[in-house]
């Protein structure tokens, strides 16, 4: 079920020219350890009452992160993925050097820019302009190169006419948009990025993806960390993916999102009982199926009545993307030989779907229903797992135009 | 090497300006005075003390320009208090930047006294006028006073540092240092002349002029008002030695709060 295509990864091409073998960042060994203190000793008394009462000071380790290595190159995309509480934010902080490591070290070569979250600094009270300043001034810039830059900013934020309005006036939007806007301007050679794919419009993401490509060409060495695997495959040359503390896989982009996709899959399937993915009222079940994907999506289904005559059934078939939103589906209605469905008792009968592939590259999940009437007779969810790698990009669905060419 | 030590240097200085002008901008956001609440306060303060201490009390009645002395001690006073009581929390208030953003944190100490030094700035204008219509002598000597005013201001920068990394981990300081305040308000011979302690004991009042505060400010006194205002080293009696026991003690501060504040800093992040 699972359709192997040449993989060519989106990401190479002119990315390759730019990039060397120099290693600008190296991470040697890096553990990381948070004292957890059962009982925080933030007053006198608390700490007096401690001291006499030795046993009392319980310290719990956290090993947030374990014996850390891996290199990267110059003009390199570098993914970090991970679920939450993984220890991902953590190696943020140490490379952004906000965390010291416990232990191990990590040599970093040329400025680097943390983006561990855009607009650090901006205060409510001061205006758009204000808070340019200061924002930039974190950044590095003195107020003569904010001079220098202050228009551009604007602009790309396209905030002209709010600049001298509190910033506590401004939309959460408007917020992010200024914010990115002077990070943007932040002149680096090294880049950690965290998740700022997630706000704004639509819009607004086109602008950041755009930013992203630009900083590709230039050859700039970027540290992505996103939740968006769509993301990570077009714009990653390489990832690690970081599961309790340490790198369970490092590679090609591709392979780490796949595996990091399956990671919420095994965790799915390990809290889901069978009872909670399949239920009806049982009167026509599904016996056996199959699915593959190649040029097309063949579903073949064999289903059964029990125990009494069905004399109208519809069957219907739905693929979720690793987000579990809907993106394509059909059912028996409106499939080209539509009839009216009917078997008898003890009988079985087989429907074969062939669909047409238009699913982009992603793991995908098959669910089925049968309904006869106004009750479902067997709902099937996460039935089966389709993973397409495609080389059109992450396109969610490809969509190819009949192109005229004049 | 060194140009990275250049680099390095440039962001702070980035930093700090920057931090100043905010700190400038947000300090009297919303009030319609705006800053000449920074000349009104040590003057209605003074309008105050001036009633209970000397109208009422008669206290200083024997020293000239007393009423002069007892506004430039209130406005220094004042100084050193906004610095190590700002200071304390500073860290803390800035938790925010510093768990996002890698940067050389004493810039936040340094930010919060060199605003607190404008301030102070605009204070002494008020006190050179009130000289003028008092008609206080100025003397050359006068030029020394500003060294006096650094040695307060080293003394309150290196008290912060120790203070605001202290308030990471232990919430109690803040209120322990309130209290500390209080007590040397009163020791630090602001608001009475010292010469009242001189009547009853010389080395009383020699030991009370030991805390850098009192002797920096009875020193200032001295230098723009009158030299009727006696300090450490007129009091032992020209004994140099003696005199520069505040001055070491202030740079021992220095040194040791910015040692104790580098050590801790790494952690801020962790911690705050």
């Amino acid at each position: 079920m699972v359709l192997q295509e040449t993989v060519t990864s989106f990401c190479g091409g002119g990315v390759m020219d730019t990039q060397t073998n120099e290693t600008v960042i190296s991470v040697k060994k890096v553990s990381k350890n948070f004292l957890l203190p059962h009982e925080k000793n933030t007053s006198i008394k608390s700490t007096v009452v401690n001291i006499f009462k030795k046993k009392n000071r319980s310290v719990e380790t956290q090993h947030a992160l374990k014996n850390i290595s891996f290199d990267i190159k110059k003009g390199e995309f570098f993914g970090i993925l991970g679920r939450n509480g993984s220890g991902k934010s953590t190696l943020l902080k140490i490379l952004a050097e906000i965390y010291q490591p416990t232990n191990g070290s990590i040599d970093i070569k040329g400025k680097l820019v943390p983006f561990i979250e855009l607009g650090v600094g901006f205060n409510p009270e001061l205006t758009g302009r204000e808070n340019v300043y200061l924002n930039g001034a974190l950044l590095g810039f003195s107020k003569k190169e904010v001079d220098a830059r202050y228009d551009d900013i604007v602009e790309f934020a396209e905030l002209e006419e709010f600049m001298d309005q509190k910033l506590k006036n401004y939309s959460s939007g408007m917020q992010v948009r200024l914010a990115f806007s002077v990070a943007t301007r932040a002149e680096a050679d090294i880049l950690l990025i965290d998740e700022v794919l997630a706000v704004g419009d639509a819009d607004f993401q086109r602008k950041c993806f755009d930013y992203f490509k630009s900083l590709k060409k230039s050859g700039k060495t970027v540290i992505f960390v996103t939740h968006d695997m769509g993301a990570v495959r077009e714009y990653c040359d390489r990832a690690i993916l970081i599961d309790n503390g340490v790198i369970s896989l490092e590679g090609k982009s591709d392979r780490v999102a796949d595996e990091y996709l399956k990671l919420f899959n095994d965790s799915k399937s390990k809290h889901q009982q069978a009872s909670d993915n399949r239920w009806g009222d049982g009167r026509v079940v599904i016996e056996k199926f199959s699915l593959t994907a190649k040029e097309t999506i063949k579903l073949d289904v064999t289903v059964r009545a029990n125990d009494e005559d069905i004399d109208d059934y519809v069957l219907g078939y739905r693929f979720y993307d690793s987000e579990e939103r809907l993106v394509m589906g059909g059912n028996t209605l409106n499939a080209s030989n539509s009839s009216r469905l009917s078997l008898e008792a003890g009988k079985s009968q087989r429907l074969i779907f062939t669909i047409p592939h238009i699913l982009g590259t992603g793991t995908y999940t098959l669910a089925t229903t049968i309904r006869s009437g106004p009750s479902v007779c067997d709902n099937w969810d996460g039935m089966a797992d389709v993973k397409v790698s495609k080389s059109e990009g992450y396109y969610p669905i490809i969509a190819p135009a009949e192109m005229e060419i004049k | 090497m060194q140009s990275t030590f250049f680099k390095k240097y440039r962001y702070s200085l980035v930093l700090l300006r920057e931090l100043v002008i905010t700190e400038f901008k947000l300090r009297y956001q919303g009030s319609v005075l705006g800053y000449l609440w920074s000349v009104l306060r040590p003057l209605f303060l003074f309008v105050i003390l001036y009633f209970v201490f000397v109208y009422f009390l008669k206290i200083g009645e024997g020293v000239p320009h007393w009423p002069v002395a007892l506004l430039l001690g209130i406005v220094l006073w004042n100084f050193f208090s906004e610095v190590t009581n700002n200071g304390v929390t500073s860290i803390v208030q800035r938790g925010d930047v510093i768990r996002k953003i890698n940067f050389p944190k004493y810039v936040i100490i340094l930010a919060g006294s060199v605003s607190a030094l404008i301030n102070l700035g605009i204070n002494l204008l008020v006190i050179g006028v009130f000289m003028i219509i008092n008609g206080v002598d100025i003397h050359w000597t006068s030029l020394w006073a500003p060294l006096f005013i650094l040695e307060i201001f080293v003394f309150a920068l290196g008290l912060s540092f120790i203070l605001s990394a202290v308030f990471v981990r232990l919430r109690d300081i803040n209120y322990i240092w309130e209290i500390i305040m209080q007590g040397l308000f009163y020791a630090s011979a602001v608001i009475y002349p010292i010469a009242m302690v001189i009547e009853r004991s010389p080395q009383l009042a020699q030991a009370l002029l030991l805390n850098p505060v009192a002797q920096s400010i009875q020193d200032v006194r001295h230098l723009l008002i009158s030299d009727a205002n006696p300090t450490l080293y007129t009091l032992s009696g020209g004994n140099l030695l003696i005199a520069a026991l505040p001055v070491v003690f202030v740079i021992g501060v220095l040194i040791f709060g910015a040692w104790f504040f580098r050590k801790r800093s790494p952690h801020f992040a962790e911690e705050v």
